[in-house]
């Protein structure tokens, strides 16, 4: 028992299932298979960031630029995709990919080479992305009329049944898997949040290891962005506006450690979807608006608070044989 | 001596811009607009020759600054008073930097009105509004009504809780709700002005009320969120989303059939309107709160205690007309 109360995967599984229970009772429907798979997919595009912010977190580091790249990499597909309606979407999305990878690596490079504070590095970024969009915009909309309907139509198209966007992040949740159980360089995010002094002798460039960090979340941002895009079929310069904070909540519920070294991708996963649950059953619930935003809070304060106490080390004793004595 | 001396050339100024107007054919009203090159200006340019042909001795004089700034607007401003034209209609970039300049225009027996963007009172004789509050209140919860002879349930997606526009259009709204034989308002929920939340609530809406007929968007952002939900959710036909909206942004939602109709002002008709009330007031009519301007074919406007007018009812677009607005703005 002690045991299943002191896995956070265990515990977000249970306290989703108690949310979807409170839920029930306001709104049956909410439960639906349906609505559920629903609600998924209404996620996927957080749970994606929500990937890409976990190995940047687990480096000790953190990543405010990522709804500004999303933001900047979606425009930038948006406007491809309206110049040249012909362009394969692969080809769009790839770009989208690469240009969120780009901005990922401008990240990880001021934080690696300038040893700048990460906070204060995606805290500059952020803001720069932002003005990007417009001087690349001009502060005009990309409108849906104006995509092509293909490349409205990808994360919408049905495959088994579920729409392509949740695939999408099944996959992405199954590759950023294999690079964090598999990999040396998934290892090496563990060891520098972990320990980077440590890390430093076991032979881990830690600035490295956190520049290939960014580089990871950048390129989820990138694909994010053509997602979001295509998804809500719509392009400003404001779009996923303040979304860097609920990224960093789906982590922080998830039960990774802002502290780094401490965190799983079931975590982060899981961590997006109560987030996603609660952003998803409100409106159906029929909540005032501002408590809303107040159980949105409330919600992130609780999991921090449940994390420290399980992130709390006991003393080690060190010295058994003379305390015998 | 200094003073006299002034006082003289002043008089002299007016006489002979007194003379100059009577001896002249056409009467010149400047429009100036924030920045050239915009759309939507351009537009009401259209609106403005339409007025000037109508009238016959008209000649509009379209100009701006190529940005928008208030520095560019004042030195257009004086090049226009040197240019003696009879009336100056402009949508300010600033409230207050225009009014030193307006002022000299107005010693200078200048009419000046504002439209769209105002000048404060001491800068204009008059501001029109392109519409106003309850006509506002009023219109979205018609174009709603207009597609539901059978009346229905119908809700509101408005930006954030605290958005002073969107609650005074709603409680506008809910004045008017009687009028409306069969509509019942359900729900009024939030989008913040966020594509994605927006898109959230709707799909919350579509879920809770199973009857729903329409919903009514009143901030651009909300509309197009709304109505790619309802796309998205197979609705199209069943729910009609409305609002308001920009053409531009507005159009591939309209010939998808997921809007039938949306508001927003036309900005033709303002140019139109401006052009009209600077040329009532030319004609001797007195801008005074109570007194009622003549806009031509937008019928009259009357000035409320700061000597604003509102237009008309907000512009309905549909599939006949918005690829043709879409262009404009």
């Amino acid at each position: 028992m002690a045991n299943i109360l002191k896995n956070r995967e265990l515990l977000l599984v249970a306290a989703i299932a108690v949310l979807l229970v409170l839920i029930t009772w306001r709104f049956p429907a909410f439960v639906a298979p349906s609505n559920l798979a629903r609600v998924y997919n209404d996620t996927s595009i957080l749970i994606i960031l929500a990937l890409g912010q976990m190995a940047v977190i687990l480096t000790r580091c953190i990543d405010l630029s990522m709804a500004a790249n999303l933001a900047l990499s979606g425009m930038m597909a948006a406007m491809l995709n309206a110049a040249y309606p012909g362009l394969p979407i692969p080809l769009i999305i790839l770009a989208a990919v690469m240009l969120g990878t780009l901005l990922g690596m401008i990240n990880g490079a001021l934080v690696w080479k300038l040893d700048i504070p990460p906070i204060v590095v995606t805290l500059g970024t952020l803001t720069i992305y932002r003005g990007l969009i417009f001087l690349l915009s001009d502060g005009k909309w990309i409108n849906a009329h104006q995509m092509s309907d293909a490349f409205k139509a990808l994360p919408r198209d049905e495959l088994a049944g579920f729409p392509v966007l949740s695939w999408l992040s099944l996959v992405m949740i199954g590759l950023v898997f294999l690079v964090m159980s598999r990999t040396a360089l998934g290892r090496a995010f563990y060891a520098v949040g972990g320990n980077p002094h440590a890390a430093v002798y076991t032979g881990i460039d830690v600035g490295r290891t956190r520049f290939f960090a960014y580089c990871l979340s950048g390129a989820l941002a990138g694909l994010s962005g053509y997602l979001w895009v295509s998804r809500y079929a719509v392009a400003y310069v404001d779009i996923a506006l303040g979304f860097e904070l609920d990224i960093i909540a789906a982590c922080v519920i998830g039960g990774i450690s802002i502290a780094g070294g401490i965190g799983t991708v079931a975590g982060a996963v899981l961590g997006a979807l109560f987030l996603g649950v609660i952003k998803n059953a409100l409106p159906v619930i029929n909540i005032s608006p501002f408590a809303q935003m107040a159980i949105s809070g409330m919600v992130i304060i609780i999991a921090v608070a449940v994390n420290a106490r399980a992130e709390r080390r006991k003393g080690r004793v060190i010295l058994r044989k003379a305390e015998a004595v | 001596m200094k003073i006299l001396k002034s006082l003289m050339v002043t008089a002299a100024v007016s006489l002979a811009l007194m003379a100059n107007a009577a001896h002249a054919e056409n009467k010149k009203i400047a429009l100036v607009v924030k920045a050239l090159g915009i759309g939507f200006f351009e537009a009401a340019n259209k609106g403005a020759q339409e007025a000037a042909k109508e009238l016959g001795d008209v000649e509009v004089i379209y100009t701006g600054p190529t940005s928008t700034t208030a520095e560019g607007q004042i030195e257009v401003i004086n090049s226009l008073i040197a240019q003696k034209v009879d009336a100056i209609a402009v949508s300010a970039n600033d409230t207050d930097a225009l009014v030193p300049a307006l002022k000299k225009a107005m010693d200078r027996g200048i009419k000046v009105i504002s439209w769209d963007s105002g000048v404060a009172k001491d800068g204009r004789m008059m501001h029109l509004n392109p519409s106003s509050n309850p006509l506002i209140g009023n219109m979205i919860i018609k174009l709603a009504a207009d597609n539901l002879p059978e009346g229905g349930d119908v809700a509101v997606l408005s930006a954030s809780a605290t958005a002073t526009n969107q609650n005074t259009w709603i409680a506008e709204m809910k004045k008017v709700q009687g009028n409306y034989k069969g509509i019942n308002v359900v729900a009024t929920v939030y989008g913040d002005d966020l594509a994605d939340k927006s898109y959230r609530e709707t799909q919350g809406l579509i879920q809770s009320h199973p009857n729903l007929k329409a919903i009514i968007a009143p901030t651009s952002v909300g509309i197009v969120a709304a109505a790619q939900a309802v796309t998205d959710a197979g609705k199209i036909g069943q729910i009609n989303v409305t609002g308001l909206g920009l053409p531009s942004e507005m159009a591939g939602h309209v010939k998808s059939g997921a809007s039938k109709s949306f508001a927003i002002w036309n900005p033709i008709d303002l140019g139109y309107s401006a052009t009209m009330i600077a040329y009532d007031l030319i004609g001797g009519a007195e801008a005074k709160p109570g007194a009622e301007l003549k806009m031509g074919r937008m019928g009259a406007v009357k000035l409320d205690d700061n000597n604003e007018g509102a237009m008309a009812d907000p512009f309905v677009y549909d599939a006949k007309n918005v690829e043709e607005f879409a262009k404009i703005f």
